[in-house]
């Protein structure tokens, strides 16, 4: 599924700052199209902050984040515009309260004159019945379960058409019995061919669908590779400890 | 008392006409500052942040009366005679609406900017993730939230408002107290007077706090 000779996501020398406290030291990494890319490590390690600096809702201190040959860096470019073509599915799901859920999934797509608001509507129907939420288009938020929210928010960024999807810890905030469904939605859109860029703590699932597992601490990537080589064979000492942890 | 409500009701109830409209006509320009402060406290930008604040900290630092004084009296003394050369002259009305426009357009702004503020943040990085610029993500996800939020207090402040258009009295304008003090020098029946003026703001004010009650209802439904 791989094609590795289209960049999507070219990270250089990523720093990022808050004040004095460096949360990315020094971050370079390329992500090709159609890969599948979790992000591991423990937490305060930077990798919610590295993901959110893929669609600048981090802004970067210093180094380069090329998107689609955008660098997103560069405050002359439209971050909007690039938005648009990277989706974003967050832990605590973040769906619009004061809209029903076909509204969520219809609002940008019409807002951004991307499709009429009939052709939005059809698309979105087709992207509900993917997640297989088609019954609740007339509902809101307020009455859906964390795992069904968490598929309409999939299904929103979905609706965008984007060539990117980018996972904040998609699963961390679910109970136990409604993870599955979550990682199945995910897992069908791996086998379809989306870029994926996953901050996740299911190592089950980093092993399953990640081409690549990236490794986190302390601000930088500690080690990345296949998951056979980073889950299974660990080489760095950190890895092998946070491995033992989680495991 | 029968005598004051035959002889001077229709005065009264003029009256109060002109209290109703003093306090719309303020609500009204309250609303439009309250929204530009308000939001100029919300965006990121430092400068804009500090003006919101000063403003109000300003008004709020100020009891209405001053203001009054100061904007009736005040302000036309400023350019008819410090500066000179100008002619300005406010009505009451004019001046009245003026006060009441700015000192409710502070409590709206930090009512406002309260209530966007307590709009979870995930709402607004979600909304732009998807490509929307800040102004269609604030107009379409985060406003609507926020408003229902501030719907009570806002009702608060609009009672609160109705209320101050007594102390406008101050600089002559005709509404309810300013008539009530007249009807009290003609017929020195203070007790009279003062009891069916504080009623008829009884009246008004309940209604007003009634149905404010059923529209906060009607918008708080879970949906």
């Amino acid at each position: 599924m791989i094609d590795k000779s289209e960049v999507k996501v070219s990270v250089k020398n990523l720093k990022k700052h808050y004040g004095d406290l460096q949360v990315l030291k020094d971050i370079s990494t390329d992500i090709y199209k159609g890969e599948v890319v979790t992000v591991i490590g423990p937490s305060g390690s930077g990798k919610s902050t590295f993901l959110r600096c893929l669609n600048r809702l981090e802004t970067v201190t210093s180094g380069t984040v090329v998107v689609d040959g955008t660098d997103i860096t560069d405050k002359h470019n439209n971050i909007n515009k690039v938005r648009e073509n990277i989706g974003m599915v967050f832990q605590h799901f973040n769906l619009f309260n004061n809209l029903n859920i076909i509204d969520n999934l219809t609002l940008a797509p019409v807002q951004l004159k991307k499709c009429s608001k009939a052709e939005a509507t059809e698309r979105a129907k087709k992207m509900l019945s993917k997640v297989g939420l088609s019954d609740k288009a007339e509902s809101y938020p307020s009455q859906l379960s964390g795992g069904q929210k968490q598929r309409v928010a999939i299904a929103r960024a979905l609706c965008m058409e984007p060539d990117i999807m980018l996972f904040d810890e998609p699963t961390s905030a679910l109970d136990p019995e409604m993870v599955g469904e979550v990682l199945q939605v995910m897992k069908d859109l791996a086998a379809d061919g989306m870029t994926m860029i996953i901050v996740t703590h299911e190592m089950g699932f980093a092993r399953e669908v990640a081409d690549r597992v990236i490794f986190m601490d302390g601000g930088y990537i500690i080690e990345e590779g296949t998951p056979q080589e980073v889950l299974l064979n660990p080489k760095e000492a950190r890895t092998i400890d946070f491995l033992n942890k989680v495991l | 008392m029968l005598n004051i409500i035959t002889v001077y009701g229709v005065m009264l109830l003029v009256a109060l006409g002109r209290t109703l409209l003093l306090a719309l006509l303020g609500l009204f320009f309250a609303c439009i500052i309250g929204l530009i402060f308000g939001m100029m406290g919300v965006v990121k930008n430092r400068a804009s942040n500090i003006i919101s604040q000063i403003f109000v900290d300003a008004i709020r630092g100020v009891p209405m009366i001053v203001l009054a004084f100061f904007v009736y009296f005040g302000v036309p003394y400023l350019f008819n005679t410090i500066i000179g050369g100008f002619s300005v002259n406010l009505t009451a009305l004019q001046a009245g609406t003026i006060c009441l426009a700015l000192n409710c357009g502070a409590y709206m702004a930090e009512i406002i900017r309260a209530g966007i503020q307590s709009v979870d943040i995930g709402q607004m990085e979600a909304a732009r993730s998807l490509g929307l610029t800040y102004g269609m993500s604030m107009r379409k996800v985060v406003l609507p939230q926020a408003i229902r939020t501030m719907i009570p207090t806002f009702i608060n402040q609009f009672i609160i408002t109705l209320k101050d258009t007594s102390i406008l009295s101050v600089i002559g304008f005709p509404e309810l107290v300013n008539t009530a003090k007249n009807v009290q020098a003609n017929t020195f029946m203070s007790f009279q007077t003062w009891a069916i003026v504080g009623i008829m703001y009884l009246i008004v004010i309940t209604i007003l706090s009634r149905s404010a009650k059923v529209l906060e209802r009607r918008l708080s439904v879970d949906r």
